[in-house]
């Protein structure tokens, strides 16, 4: 028997995997060839989609891009013992695209059958798990601090901060709520993650879970996403029934229960706070923070809100330690990132490596240039909410600190660069408008509120005067006021940086 | 829509729909697999089946009907058997999948959000479906299409409507 591997990730069903899934199993029965189809997630080469695979005794020997109707040419080059063939592009761990990477988020994904629990076991799943069970929870929570991993969805906040301040809440019951509502135009690791590797997602919201002595975790997928979440539900139902999840959790004495949530198609609900009214079953609105959801979350118990990519990095932190992970990476930024590189590209696709690449070498060695042959002009980094970075900024080292210095993103999500403002000038005018950030301020200047022809300056003034404890009847605080009353009030306040940081 | 590839909707029946809802209500902020059930089976969310969520969550129907309103998903009322969804965010933009969309639009003589004439398709945008590196892309009753071009739409469209 052969086991020849074709992905099942839906941007390899958009190219038709499918059909190539079909024909390949109709050519072996044509041919009497003993054939086994596991379907497994993407290596996340989309260029090569739909890449197959075949186990050889050399190991996997991969095809890519193969349509249905080269399956019978396949066959005649001998694809059951990795013949020659122009679509052959050898073992897929040594082309270029994947043998320069770093894979530790996504050491599984593309290589094995998604929802097999000995599959899962073989290349190192519950390790993490097993671990974490021995250690204890506040050592779970120690561990990861130490690794330095932060928030992969765009703000990088240091998730050992976030977990242990939601563990050091009393409460009578705590969540984690995995974000999962990845709606930025270019991004598809979550995707794949769910699609190619749900256990790993589960095991790293199971540690977390005992880690800050949680019991119940929400996973919270947008509803474009139909395949993951028909993946994930299996993923949660098969871990249940071996003890993975539920009630003492392999004999720990641990008890973890996780659900997922489909979204309706609201943007916004990729904002954590919104997230949470969505998953309360209200309009997803944007909360007021604080609280923060690490203090008052969902159904106002204390919260822990991760991205997808930030849980699935724990396992690995767990299972080879946190100094393991924390040696990779650049400054501030340890481990690795899983780069998403998409569009009018040569090599779209999932690169996972330490941070400290720069842009150019992302967007020219690895993406090869745009797949239409025309010069790369601009690069939008971090999706709709990053930055357009020119060629002049592709220096630019990837990793939080940096690309945040040039307004772009690592990641997704930074609702703080928009302010809403409506401001009375001299003159009478009105202007209405988001406030994107300081260059547009430049290009768009702004009255100054203290001039005493503005609407509102004398409550202003007062309010300054008393250390923020006035303001005029019925008019809501602004930001500048609230900061000046926290100040009154001995409360340090928050500089720009960590303004609206997702604690 | 829910994504799912969509089976023949059943018409609106009370009894089934309080079935669904009974199936959900033991959640914790049961309104969304309840809103989801209920267009599964019936395709949209109506006004009645608004009531009966209202009554069952103990709500007002104001307040549920600012939750059904809030998601592009839930539809008030039903559409065609077949949905074609086409991404209009960035990265297929990159990839011309605007001009893309006017032509499918220009050849099927609907709008976003239409129905075709014979009630078969009806085209929604939708922003982002994570096949990023394979743009144009969009769902086909739920189905995922990638590498979009006029004439792999207009086949699986064929396919869609031959089925």
């Amino acid at each position: 028997m052969t086991l020849i591997f074709v992905p099942k990730d839906a941007a390899a069903l958009a190219v038709g995997a499918n059909k190539v899934a079909a024909r390949i199993a109709a050519e072996a029965r044509v041919r009497a060839l003993p054939v086994e189809i596991v379907r497994t997630g993407s290596r996340g080469m989309f260029f090569l989609e739909p890449l197959i695979e075949v186990e050889t005794a050399h190991g996997r020997v991969g095809y890519g891009p193969v349509s249905a109707s080269d399956i019978a040419s396949l066959f005649d080059a001998g694809l059951l013992t990795g013949g020659a063939h122009a679509l052959r592009i050898g073992k897929p761990e040594d082309h270029p695209f994947l043998s320069g990477q770093t894979r530790l988020t996504f050491a599984r994904c593309g290589i094995v059958d998604p929802l097999s629990l000995a599959d899962y076991a073989a290349y190192d799943g519950w390790k993490g798990l097993a671990r974490a069970i021995v250690i204890g929870p506040s050592a779970i929570v120690a561990e990861v601090a130490k690794s330095g991993l932060r928030g992969r969805g765009g703000a990088g906040f240091p998730t050992g901060i976030k977990w242990k301040t939601v563990a050091d809440t009393q409460a009578d019951r705590r969540y984690v709520a995995c974000n999962a509502d990845e709606g930025d135009s270019g991004t598809f690791a979550d995707r794949m993650i769910m699609e190619g590797d749900p256990f790993a997602l589960i095991e790293g919201m199971t540690i977390c879970g005992i880690g800050v002595g949680a019991t119940k975790g929400y996973v919270y997928c947008r509803s474009e996403y139909p395949h993951a979440g028909k993946t994930f539900s299996e993923a949660l139902r098969i871990a249940r029934e071996a003890g993975y999840l539920g009630p003492n959790i392999q004999g720990s004495g641990f008890t973890f229960e996780l659900e997922l949530r489909m979204g309706a198609g609201a943007y916004i609900c990729g904002e954590e706070t919104s997230m949470l009214e969505s998953l309360e079953g209200k309009r997803g609105i944007v909360r007021a923070k604080p609280p923060l959801p690490a203090h008052k979350g969902l159904f106002a118990r204390p919260t822990v809100v991760n991205n997808v990519l930030s849980l699935v990095a724990v396992p690995t932190v767990l299972d080879r330690g946190a100094d393991f992970y924390a040696g990779f990476g650049f400054g501030r930024s340890r481990g690795t990132m899983p780069i998403q590189i998409a569009g009018n590209v040569r090599y779209g696709g999932l690169y996972e490596t330490a941070f400290g690449l720069t842009l150019g070498e992302i967007v020219d060695s690895i993406g090869g240039g745009t797949s239409s042959g025309r010069p790369v002009r601009a690069v939008q980094c971090g999706g709709p909410l990053g930055a357009y970075f020119p060629r002049s900024l592709f220096h630019t080292p990837y990793d939080y600190e940096a690309f945040s210095a040039c307004d772009g993103l690592v990641g997704h999500w930074r609702p703080r660069r928009f302010r809403r403002y409506r401001r009375h000038g001299p003159d009478g005018a009105v202007r209405d408008g988001i406030l994107r950030d300081r260059k547009l301020r430049q290009v768009h200047p702004l009255p100054d509120r203290r001039d005493p022809r503005c609407r509102g300056h004398r409550s202003r003034a007062r309010g300054r005067e008393t250390g923020g404890e006035y303001r005029a009847p019925g008019r809501p605080l602004q930001y500048d006021e609230i900061r000046v009353t926290l100040r009154a009030r001995g409360v340090r306040a928050l500089s720009r940086d960590e303004r609206g940081s997702p604690l | 829509m829910d994504g799912e590839s969509m089976p023949e909707a059943s018409a609106w029946n009370a009894e089934r729909a309080g079935e669904i809802i009974a199936e959900h209500a033991g959640l914790e902020g049961p309104m969304l697999p309840i809103l989801h059930g209920l267009q599964e089976e019936f395709g949209c969310v109506s006004d009645a089946a608004v009531r009966l969520i209202a009554e069952a969550l103990n709500l007002t129907r104001a307040e549920v009907h600012g939750v059904v309103t809030f998601y592009h998903d839930f539809r008030r009322e039903p559409c065609g058997p077949h949905v074609l969804q086409l991404c209009r965010a960035e990265a297929c933009q990159s990839m011309g999948s605007e001009d893309l969309a006017a032509a499918v639009l220009a050849k099927l003589g609907v709008g976003w959000h239409g129905t075709t004439r014979d009630g078969e398709l009806t085209v929604e945008p939708v922003y982002c479906l994570g096949l990023c590196a394979t743009s144009p892309s969009a769902l086909l009753d739920g189905e995922p299409l990638g590498r979009l071009n006029l004439d792999k739409i207009t086949e699986a469209l064929e396919e869609a409507r031959a089925a």
